[in-house]
């Protein structure tokens, strides 16, 4: 029976480690380009990035999670029945009656990317304005634009500063995928509690908490060694 | 023909007037040390030529090139910014070498950046890379640190990072080299070899404007000295003048001061 039990959590833990891997590497670019947003020069362009994160920062993901995937059918069925009662059918009310609930891993991947890339710009802005005024103006003086300099100069900076958070956000993410649950998603709490369903038994559920904790574990060690590898230079 | 106009330069922060009409010009190969109490303008004024920091109004010229001129009607574009910002190099206090760089790498960044723009590039690429290399260690062995190429700002002393810092700016081929209190985050006996390097230079008919509290320093290395209050240059001239017979009262209270 463990055996079987195993081999069940390992394929959850697979789609599981597919929907952690897939939102990192959707949110870390993502996230960065929010943070330039939020750093806007332009106001409304700044104030709009900074409500989006705040809205997604002040709701728990897994209210997220099941607007975004009972949300577009909602939306669908109100328009509907618009249609039906009004008559009215422009094509913008016409193009919302289509709309269909998205398969539940890419409603799980999109709810993820976004909520995990806000945190992640906030993360990034802290870091890029950590650096100093001089590092520009060395730049700037040595006749480089300002993307050279943020480029050549001062990204790996802000890499190096931003390892430590960047960490616990990540092993976070690992721990969080369990959100996915919520809306069916196939993951490993949802293959431990079909033992429950299926066999009356909890301890499969149970167990599912060893494979976070080495997946965790090997994080740390990577993100140490990381750490260690920026240790060259001090800024 | 001065290679350096500043003319009724004005400058502002909010209703603290920093720069009042400063007017100064400096010959080829000349050396100016500005003296005077912080907070008079010294660093703004060299900010300001170095753009980093706008002047309300007034003129500055190097070498011919327009840099800054309030009266004229059209804007200079960022690209002629970023040409007219390599004719003048900076020195900062604080060095602001780029920490992930080795030595060698802190020097050649720039001069890389540049040539990358430029439509030979990649045809000529390795060569032109082993010419910038070339010329980088040259520089480094100027200031003396051709045994340290490769090692990391961190692992430098404060007056090591410096030349580093004068190597960069030199490395570009600037017309006028600017040092903005060069030595004041140094120990004493680091001080020494920073000031030495730059002695050297003027060996080398580098022309250069220092802002320096080291008055044995301006009265031996400079061709002119300019001493600063409140925003206006109280009183210029040769180092014989300014230091050792000053006119003004302010320039002989700030001297004794010191001395």
């Amino acid at each position: 029976m463990f055996w079987t039990v195993t081999t069940t959590l390992l394929e959850g833990f697979a789609e599981t480690l597919k929907l952690f891997a897939l939102t990192l590497a959707f949110s870390l670019p993502f996230g960065l380009i929010i943070s330039f947003g939020s750093m806007s020069k332009l106001k409304p362009l700044k104030w709009l990035v900074r409500t989006f994160v705040w809205i997604i920062r002040g709701t728990p993901l897994m209210l997220q999670l099941i607007v975004i995937y009972y949300g577009p059918g909602l939306i669908a069925g109100w328009a509907q029945e618009m249609v039906m009662q009004t008559g009215e059918a422009n094509s913008f009310i016409m193009w919302l009656t289509e709309w269909k609930v998205l398969d539940r891993f890419a409603a799980a991947l999109l709810a993820f990317v976004i909520n995990y890339a806000c945190y992640f710009s906030e993360i990034y802005r802290g870091g890029i304005e950590s650096i100093s005024k001089g590092q520009y103006e060395a730049c700037q003086v040595l006749g480089m634009s300002k993307t050279q300099a943020f480029v050549h100069v001062v990204f790996i900076q802000v890499i190096k500063r931003i390892i430590p958070p960047m960490s616990n956000e990540i092993i976070t993410l690992v721990k969080d995928t369990s959100l996915a649950r919520i809306i069916s998603v196939y993951e490993i709490i949802w293959s431990g509690e079909s033992f429950m369903k299926s066999d009356g038994l909890l301890w499969p559920l149970f167990y599912t908490g060893a494979f976070y904790l080495v997946a965790c574990g090997l994080l740390t060690v990577l993100f140490n060694k990381l750490e260690k590898k920026m240790d060259y230079f001090r800024s | 023909m001065a290679i350096l106009e500043v003319t009724n330069l004005k400058k502002s922060f909010g209703k603290t007037d920093v720069l009042k009409n400063i007017s100064f010009e400096l010959e080829k190969g000349q050396v100016l040390s500005i003296i005077g109490s912080s907070g008079s303008g010294k660093t703004t004024l060299l900010r300001c030529i170095n753009s980093l920091e706008t002047a309300d109004s007034g003129k500055i010229v190097v070498d011919d090139g327009v840099i800054f001129d309030s009266s004229s009607t059209t804007k200079l574009t960022k690209e002629q910014k970023r040409i007219n910002q390599l004719n003048v190099g900076l020195v900062f206090q604080q060095f602001h070498l780029f920490p992930q760089h080795n030595v060698l790498r802190n020097v050649t960044l720039a001069m890389e950046l540049q040539a990358k723009e430029k439509p030979d590039f990649k045809r000529n690429k390795k060569k032109i890379l082993a010419d910038i290399e070339e010329t980088a260690k040259e520089f480094i062995a100027k200031v003396n640190l051709s045994d340290k190429i490769n090692n990391y700002p961190c692992e430098l002393s404060g007056g090591q990072q410096q030349r580093v810092a004068i190597a960069r700016a030199l490395a570009l081929n600037p017309k006028i080299l600017f040092f903005d209190e060069p030595t004041s985050a140094l120990d004493p006996e680091l001080t020494q070899e920073v000031l030495n390097v730059i002695k050297s230079l003027k060996n080398t008919g580098c022309t250069m404007v220092i802002v320096t509290h080291e008055m044995d320093f301006a009265r031996h290395v400079s061709d002119k000295v300019i001493f600063m209050a409140d925003g206006v240059i109280e009183e210029q001239g040769t180092p014989e003048e300014v230091l050792v017979n000053p006119k003004s009262e302010r320039t002989k209270a700030f001297l004794n001061k010191l001395s």
